[in-house]
């Protein structure tokens, strides 16, 4: 006999309560980030070494400032879900493991709004 | 019940290892790696929006021979994720699974990973001039 209702089902959230989600979040950052990534590093060949002007100037230009954007937001995101599995992997003792995800979770999202600010700062002229 | 403390999988003392098992540790490292050395972007984009002076103590920092070989090795680092990453993604397709193809396409990402990463440096050593 079957004591599942069939809503279980229907819903694919299985015992984590959020089904593929972490998973598909992953995936997805991961796609988004392979041209941003190649874009960024390339882009960085010929402003390394540039002076404070001439690289305040492209983070500046529209496109760059969206695709930095873009970039922090999903590199934040991306790691934040990777060093949760990896946490989640190694540290055995329940109150840090939980306690350093917390921790993590929360460096991310400011070091990730630290980043986008500063782009934004930049490309409005503040 | 309490249950004695059994070795668990992988016995990484009796592992023979391999380039498949090397590559998927080393693709872990690397992204925690990746995720610290990130910092180094949020505190160079801060220093660009602070000010000339923030700016230039990051481009010191950074640029100097220390500050390079931070960078080199994120560099590297970044290129082994994404290669290795895009192999996720192909085999996240159902792709790749029988074994010569999961050697071939090891093979292929440390490559194009090493092709990539010093094809970046040489590129910003003569052109970026710093």
């Amino acid at each position: 006999m079957r004591y599942r209702t069939p809503i279980k089902g229907a819903l694919g959230l299985g015992s984590a309560k959020d089904g593929v989600h972490h998973w598909w979040m992953q995936r997805l950052t991961a796609i988004a980030l392979v041209p941003l990534v190649l874009w960024f590093s390339f882009s960085l060949i010929s402003y390394a070494g540039a002076d404070y002007e001439v690289v305040r100037e492209w983070i500046a230009s529209p496109l760059v400032a969206v695709l930095l954007v873009v970039l922090l937001a999903s590199v934040f995101f991306h790691a934040q879900l990777g060093l949760q599995v990896v946490l989640e992997d190694y540290i055995h003792l329940e109150w840090l493991r939980i306690a350093s995800i917390v921790l993590m979770k929360f460096a991310t999202v400011l070091l990730a709004l630290a980043g986008i600010l500063a782009v934004l700062r930049i490309a409005l002229g503040a | 019940m309490p249950t004695k403390q059994r070795p668990l999988s992988p016995h990484i003392q009796v592992y023979r290892p391999q380039i498949t098992s090397a590559m998927s540790i080393c693709h872990r490292i690397s992204g925690v790696a990746l995720a610290i050395g990130t910092l180094l972007l949020t505190y160079w984009l801060v220093a660009a929006a602070a000010g000339p002076e923030a700016y230039a103590g990051a481009q010191s920092l950074l640029g100097g021979f220390f500050g390079k070989l931070i960078l080199f090795g994120f560099t590297a680092a970044l290129f082994y994720h994404l290669c290795n990453g895009i192999r996720h993604l192909m085999w996240d397709t159902g792709f790749g699974f029988d074994m010569p193809t999961v050697y071939r396409s090891g093979y292929a990402v440390m490559i194009a990973a090493g092709v990539l990463t010093v094809l970046v440096w040489l590129l910003a050593l003569i052109l970026g001039g710093s």
